[in-house]
């Protein structure tokens, strides 16, 4: 009886997919329902650059450290030009100490921000110069001043920013580099295609049309200290990109650092215990009779 | 409940000896998992999955309760607190990423464990409840999940959240209020956020009964083994300690290298991206995709495009249905597969079933599940779907009846040491009943 209506149920659930496949494959646009939608193919599905170049860091894979000089210099493109726009609410100016400056740099670095306070007489919301236990802040005061400031575009909070696109610290790099004037062949291809007003072509950027103006556009836009290699685009878009990889995890290193000794020390368990297996299951092996 | 040649726990010193009077907890571990408990001796890798269950259960509920001490239940804050665990908290990533990885780690055994048991039918009698049990583990495993993936508060955690209750509303007439109860409001907020929290908490523990039901319905007929014979005689079985402690220990420490090689060198890889970024209602992500655990589910789920006798089932509502379907069909396996013989080693039509069609079809599956609603897997996910439903419910029951099974041998003792003393002539193996 089970079997029966078994059989029936099978036959219904496989049957409706299966009509649902015959629709779509004889609709000339196939129906996708809820859930996808068919179009014809966009300019960006063309044009879009899905993979950012590979950009190597001193803190990639297994065995990677931080590189505090680039830190450093990263942190430095980051107050000077991001910080203008972007916020990294999820990083404490004590945090820097981490990047090798000490309590005394922490203190004035923290100090050069104004964070948001009450005034001890009044009572009133005002601000006053950041301390090292405060967090990077908004350099707007709410969503709708940012909206305001930026074309109705909101500058994404940048802390966690490294973890938070496909490809990581090479896609920030990707969209510092990936301006230009839009290629002939997309004008031609796609003549409807248009970057708005208030929007810059970046081919990194999945709808090719960024509200972000190009932050980086001269060398030497930051002055890196002496004995430090060249502030070219590529070297601050590089060195900021570092930067953001540290401050959507700062305890990368410390946890690739751990997982060696975790690791060795279980394969060494590991090991014992396949031989201490083999020892137990030996005892069951048919003993060979002595032919003599 | 054992075989009559079970060993006897005899305690030996007087402090044992008062336990074992007053409560024989010692008496019953030697019993469950100790010399007390007699296990076929030709157990394959294959039999390691079940222990390793319950270790990421443990590992799950540890890591977890801990977790909780420093995570905050509110909209508000707890894309925050998640964070604040990652930087703040002492070792709070290795927790996070231990228990993020951990439910992962914990489906890719369980999956093994199920598919194990497909293919050496463990499922049939005398061992039905120990299945039935199992499946409604892996029911409340799923929804565990799907809670605490919501935890964090990220943008796939909204979506996704948004996206699974929003299944209910395809039911007719009721699903939507069902839907605004459920979460408690039109979308999900800090009300759904609470109550997911709640029952996260709570569901691993729930799980943890259903396991010791699903141990105690086991250990009535002991495992079942490769060959799929049962057991006959003493020289059949040999007791689960020390043989089966050492052979699960080592198997414990190669899952934990995998384990922990993900936790502190590949800790987001099965993650996405859009969930570092935190959760916005009025911002949709460009494609909403569930954990990979759910991705043959998910994938069945959107196979169903067209409306079904002309607009009286829409297709949602048949995804939704096909979606509860494909895993409450595993619930009726014991009596859609009667075939006699369990193990798929000497089935040969039946192992050609499992892997020309099941593991390519779920594999298929798996893969246009996680990928966006696009074509070809739009395609492919329906051609699988509709292959999927015909495994389980017509194809199981033709060939479990049309199928001639390859000899068996007569005993495990035959099996493993070619022949078997103890055979009495005239005796065939036997098989189900
Ligand atoms: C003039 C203000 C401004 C400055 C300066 C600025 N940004 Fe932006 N940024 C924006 C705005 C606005 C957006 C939102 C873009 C959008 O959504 O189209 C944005 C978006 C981004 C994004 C996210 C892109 C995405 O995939 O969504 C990244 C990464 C980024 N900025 C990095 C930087 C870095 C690094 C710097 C410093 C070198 C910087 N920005 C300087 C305004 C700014
Ligand atoms: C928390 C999850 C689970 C735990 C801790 C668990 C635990 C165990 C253990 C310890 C065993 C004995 C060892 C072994 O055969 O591997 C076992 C056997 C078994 N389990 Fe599970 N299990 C879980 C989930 C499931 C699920 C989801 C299913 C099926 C849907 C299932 C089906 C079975 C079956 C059929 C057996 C008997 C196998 C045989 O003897 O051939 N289990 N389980």
């Amino acid at each position: 009886m089970i079997r029966i209506f078994g059989i029936l149920a099978g036959l219904f659930f496989s049957l409706s997919v299966l009509w649902a496949f015959i629709s779509g494959a004889i609709a000339v646009a196939p129906v996708l329902g809820e859930y996808g939608q068919f179009t014809e193919p966009m300019a960006d599905k063309v044009f879009h650059e899905k993979h950012p170049p590979a950009l190597h860091l001193q803190s990639d894979g297994p065995f990677g450290t931080w590189d505090l000089a680039q830190l450093q210099r990263g942190f430095q493109v980051y107050k000077e030009v991001c910080a203008a726009c972007h916020s990294l609410k999820f990083v404490a100016f004590r945090d820097l100490e981490e990047l090798g400056y000490d309590k005394g740099q922490v203190k004035t670095i923290a100090a050069g921000f104004q964070v948001p306070g009450v005034d001890p007489n009044t009572g009133e919301a005002t601000t006053r110069p950041g301390m090292p236990t405060d967090y990077f802040p908004s350099p707007y005061p709410n969503e709708i001043a940012a909206k305001a400031a930026n074309n109705n575009a909101v500058p994404p909070d940048l802390s966690l920013m490294a973890k938070a696109r496909h490809g990581g610290p090479a896609y920030i790099h990707a969209i510092l580099t990936g301006y230009g004037p839009e290629p002939e062949a997309l004008k031609q291809q796609f003549p409807d295609f248009k970057v708005p007003s208030t929007g810059h072509y970046n081919k990194y950027f999945p709808s090719l049309a960024i509200a972000m103006p190009p932050p980086l556009t001269a060398e030497g836009q930051v002055s890196y200290a002496e004995g430090q290699p060249k502030p070219t685009i590529e070297q601050m878009s590089t060195d900021v990109s570092a930067f953001l990889e540290w401050t959507a995890e700062p305890k990368k290193v410390k946890r690739t650092q751990t997982g060696w000794p975790v690791l060795g020390f279980l394969l060494f368990a590991t090991i014992l215990a396949y031989l201490a297996k083999k020892q137990v299951w030996a005892a069951l092996k048919p003993k060979k009779k002595h032919t003599a | 409940m054992s075989f009559p040649w079970a060993k006897q726990y005899e305690p030996k010193h007087p402090l044992m000896r008062y336990l074992d009077e007053k409560l024989p907890m010692p008496r019953l571990v030697y019993n469950a998992i100790g010399s007390g408990y007699p296990v076929p001796r030709n157990l394959n890798y294959m039999w390691n999955f079940g222990v390793l269950a319950g270790f990421c259960l443990m590992l799950q509920i540890v890591t977890g309760v801990v977790l909780a001490m420093h995570y905050a239940a509110n909209s508000q804050v707890a894309f925050a607190t998640t964070e604040h665990i990652m930087r703040d908290v002492n070792w709070g990533w290795m927790l996070r990423y231990m228990h993020a990885n951990g439910a992962s780690a914990f489906f890719v055994v369980v999956y093994l464990h199920i598919f194990r048991g497909f293919f050496y039918s463990s499922y049939k009698a005398p061992r039905e409840m120990v299945w039935l049990l199992g499946v409604v583990i892996f029911l409340l495993m799923m929804a565990t999940a799907f809670m605490g993936y919501v935890l964090p508060w990220g943008q796939m955690s909204f979506w996704g959240a948004k996206v699974i209750t929003g299944l209910f509303g395809a039911i007719p007439v009721v699903g939507e209020p069902i839907q605004i109860w459920l979460l408690g409001g039109y979308a999900p907020d800090n009300a759904a956020l609470n109550r997911f929290f709640s029952l996260h908490f709570l569901l691993p523990f729930v799980i943890a009964a259903v396991v010791i039901l699903h141990i105690w319905a086991l250990h009535i007929p002991g495992s079942s083994n490769p060959t799929g014979v049962e057991v006959k005689s003493e020289s059949d079985t040999i007791p689960f300690h020390p043989y089966y402690t050492a052979k699960d220990g080592f198997g414990l420490g190669v899952f934990l290298i995998l384990y922990f090689a993900m936790v502190f060198f590949l800790p987001n890889y099965l993650g996405h991206p859009d969930n570092y970024i935190e959760a916005n209602p009025i911002s949709t992500p460009a494609h909403i995709v569930p954990e990979w655990y759910f991705w043959p589910f998910y994938a069945i789920l959107r196979a169903f495009t067209a409306d079904i006798f002309f607009g009286l089932i829409p297709a949602k509502l048949m995804g939704v249905l096909a979606m509860f379907s494909a895993i409450l069909c595993w619930f009726f396996l014991p009596w859609l597969d009667k075939g006699p013989v369990r193990s798929g080693h000497y089935r040969p039509l039946f192992r050609k079933f499992f892997w020309f069609g099941l593991i390519p079809t779920m594999l298929v599956l798996f893969y246009c599940g996680g990928a966006p609603a696009e074509e070809p897997y739009v395609m492919l996910s329906q051609l699988a779907t509709a292959y999927y439903f015909l495994h389980f419910l017509v194809i199981l029951p033709i060939i479990s009846s049309i199928e001639k099974p390859e000899p068996l041998p007569y005993s495990i003792t035959e099996a493993v040491l070619g022949k078997d003393e103890a055979a009495q002539l005239g005796d065939s193996a036997d098989t189900a009943k």
